[in-house]
């Protein structure tokens, strides 16, 4: 099967792992086919989860910015309070149908070690998570969770000691232990299949969506617009429309201190080709091809690269990507709280940073849904410490309106 | 005849493994890695692995993430490698020399334009740690249209058919893994490496040497039993690491890859 988009993905993996990607393709197709994982997946999905999530008309918002109607998608309202439980099941019930027991996985801010510490749980799995120390730090309430939940996590201080290195020291793990691990990614990158199946597993957003907004409002929207670190969000609420040729598909990557200060996590927007993790695809690089830190306020967003089908539709042009920065998105995270009572993610107040700021372009008739892909209590901390280093930047009405 | 070739040929004339030596380039720094290929050489290293330092190294054991660690920090970037590699190859022209990379610092460098570079200065071949079979073509064209031999990785994961189709396009050499795992120091080797060693051989149009876990002579010994050559890297690297004094070190080095040389004898 194909394993690339246009020039972007593939397999760039030492040839140790080669038979475990391969045996991971032939079962994923078998499960992708077999109404019975489908069913049990769905299932879990309704009845773990509380899928479906609601279609959210955010009617103060709109109307305090005077332009555009926008919508929420409430992923914040899943399980473990993100989109990435959507994947983590379907990889997990791919695990116990190989035969696999235990788990491991990288996490940036922790909520894909949750949500796969989650599912280890739940299938009777064991689970080890490995985190940057950095990330180990500012995100300790999760640190907390994932104890909780029975998993192991392995601090990396090598490094950046942030996500990059979480996702070597997993590849590093999987290379000797394939035979009983199963690697759970947490994103749309990696090599093949991992992109594919994580794509798959949160297209359910996407699906739903569509259909809630033509049930809504008997059309579709405008825009759809997301968060871009990894880019599974994105590519799950893009996956609903990508048929649809009138609706404009739209990234939001972490601009951090803004694209030119060279401290943000902009791989597209900012970055160039190359190979990291397994796959060919935009990569935040020095001139010598060394991996570059990444600077976001959002620690899930704080990744090098990108999701490979990203790189390529960002090509196409059949999704087009922007980026917002560290203060606009505080300022989002701001907003929606005042007048919806929604404390989004901070990655999310990304893709709610792009919406504010167009909405003005344009009239109530036209819909932006924006994915508001996770919940906003892990970001507390680092919201508060960012406004006592940055107090122009607050209260966030001033600013980005 | 190439030179990888001759070299091989030469070696099993004397009834021997080649041995082959893996440089952490710019470890603790260009000029010192660069003293560090000399000794190896003249202690009877037939092959040099000029490994490129890549900042996520997701192959690699402690030992070398830490010398690249060390290399990056100290300013070792691809073209200052490609410079010292046209030093040692001029001056040793008897001496194989592969550079060993992730591919994205070849990518980034260009690969028309590496391996043009390469070929010019006298290098014979490229390892690319995360470049398998199937993304190999991209790499494998500008290989070919400049003399350098491609060297393919084959492990114990790795099916027969596999290793099959790996070998068909192999030349200069097939790099065999001894254990799943990344490069490191280990304990012992596994009991079935040389039955798989032996297997490989058969398939493998092209000479085997063996990698992964070469910890002393004994196991290079065991290897040179079946296999065209022996690799060695970390268990040199970490020896180059363990003094202050560089130059301390540098004779421990050469002292170490004598025992290993010596072990490259097979016994009758």
């Amino acid at each position: 099967m194909n394993t690339h988009y246009g020039i972007y993905g593939g397999q760039y993996v030492a040839e140790t792992l080669m038979p475990a990607l391969a045996e991971l393709e032939t079962e994923y197709l078998a499960a992708r086919a077999d109404q019975e994982f489908q069913n049990e997946y769905r299932q879990l999905l309704k009845n773990y989860v509380g899928r479906e999530s609601p279609l959210y008309f955010a009617r103060r918002l709109s109307q305090s910015l005077g332009g555009a109607s926008i919508y929420l998608k409430r992923e914040d309202l899943n399980h473990t309070g993100a989109h990435k439980i959507n994947n983590t099941i379907g990889q997990g019930l791919l695990a116990r149908r190989m035969g696999k027991k235990r788990l491991i996985a990288e996490t940036g801010a922790g909520m894909h070690g949750v949500a796969t510490a989650t599912v280890a749980a739940l299938l009777g799995m064991e689970c080890e998570v490995f985190m940057g120390s950095q990330d180990i730090q500012r995100q300790a309430v999760n640190v907390e969770r994932m104890n909780t939940l029975g998993a192991v996590v392995h601090p990396v201080s090598e490094g950046s000691a942030t996500l990059k290195d979480a996702m070597n020291e997993a590849l590093r793990d999987w290379t000797a232990r394939f035979k009983d691990t199963f690697y759970l990614i947490g994103t749309v990158a990696g090599p093949h299949p991992y992109p594919l199946l994580v794509r798959d597993f949160q297209a359910v957003i996407g699906q739903e969506a569509r259909r809630q907004c033509l049930e809504q409002c008997g059309r579709l929207p405008s825009q759809v617009i997301a968060c871009v670190g990894g880019g599974s969000n994105a590519m799950g609420i893009f996956a609903g429309f990508e048929a649809d040729s009138g609706v404009q598909l739209v990234g939001v990557e972490a601009g951090g201190k803004g694209l030119q200060s060279g401290e943000h996590a902009a791989s597209i927007c900012g970055g160039r080709v190359g190979i990291l993790h397994g796959c060919k695809t935009y990569l935040l690089q020095d001139g010598d091809g060394q991996i570059l830190d990444t600077f976001s306020v959002s620690a899930g967003l704080d990744y090098p690269g990108v999701g490979p089908e990203h790189s390529f539709m960002a090509d196409s042009g059949s999704a087009h990507y922007v980026t917002a920065n560290d203060d606009e998105a505080v300022a989002a995270f701001d907003l929606l709280a005042k007048y919806e009572g929604i404390i989004p993610a901070l990655e999310s107040s990304h893709a709610l940073a792009y919406a504010i700021r167009i909405a003005g372009e344009y009239k109530p008739d036209t819909i932006l849904l924006v994915n508001l892909s996770g919940r906003g209590d892990k970001d507390m901390d680092t919201v508060r410490k960012f406004k006592q280093q940055q107090p122009s930047a607050t209260p966030g009405l001033g600013n980005s309106i | 005849m190439d030179k990888l070739s001759k070299i091989f040929a030469s070696c099993r004339q004397q009834e021997r493994a080649a041995l082959i030596i893996f440089c952490s380039c710019g470890f603790p720094d260009l000029e010192r890695s660069e003293q560090a290929i000399e000794a190896a050489i003249e202690a009877g290293a037939d092959i040099i692995e000029l490994g490129v330092p890549f900042s996520d190294p997701m192959a690699d054991g402690a030992v070398i993430r830490q010398a690249s660690g060390v290399a990056l920090r100290n300013g070792a970037t691809l073209a200052g490698i490609l410079d010292l590699a046209a030093r040692v190859s001029h001056k040793h022209p008897e001496t194989g020399f592969i550079l060993f990379s992730y591919m994205n610092v070849l990518f980034n460098y260009g690969l028309d334009r590496v391996c043009r570079k390469l070929s010019a200065i006298g290098v014979d071949g490229i390892l690319a740690v995360d470049l398998p079979l199937e993304e190999a073509a991209e790499l494998e064209l500008p290989c070919r249209d400049n003399g350098l031999h491609l060297i393919p990785l084959v492990s114990p994961a790795t099916s027969p058919q596999r290793a099959a189709a790996i070998t068909a396009r192999a030349t200069g050499f097939v790099y065999s893994v001894n254990v799943c795992g990344v490069t490191g120091v280990r304990e012992e080797l596994p009991a079935e490496m040389a039955a798989q060693l032996a297997e490989l051989k058969k398939i493998s149009p092209a000479p085997v040497a063996a990698g992964f876990g070469v910890t002393d002579g004994a196991a290079a010994r065991r290897i040179s039993q079946v296999a065209d050559g022996v690799i060695v890297g970390s268990a040199v690297v970490k020896i180059l690491a363990r003094e202050q004094d560089f130059q301390v070190s540098l004779e421990e080095s050469r002292q170490f890859i004598r025992e290993l040389a010596r072990n490259c004898r097979r016994c009758p």
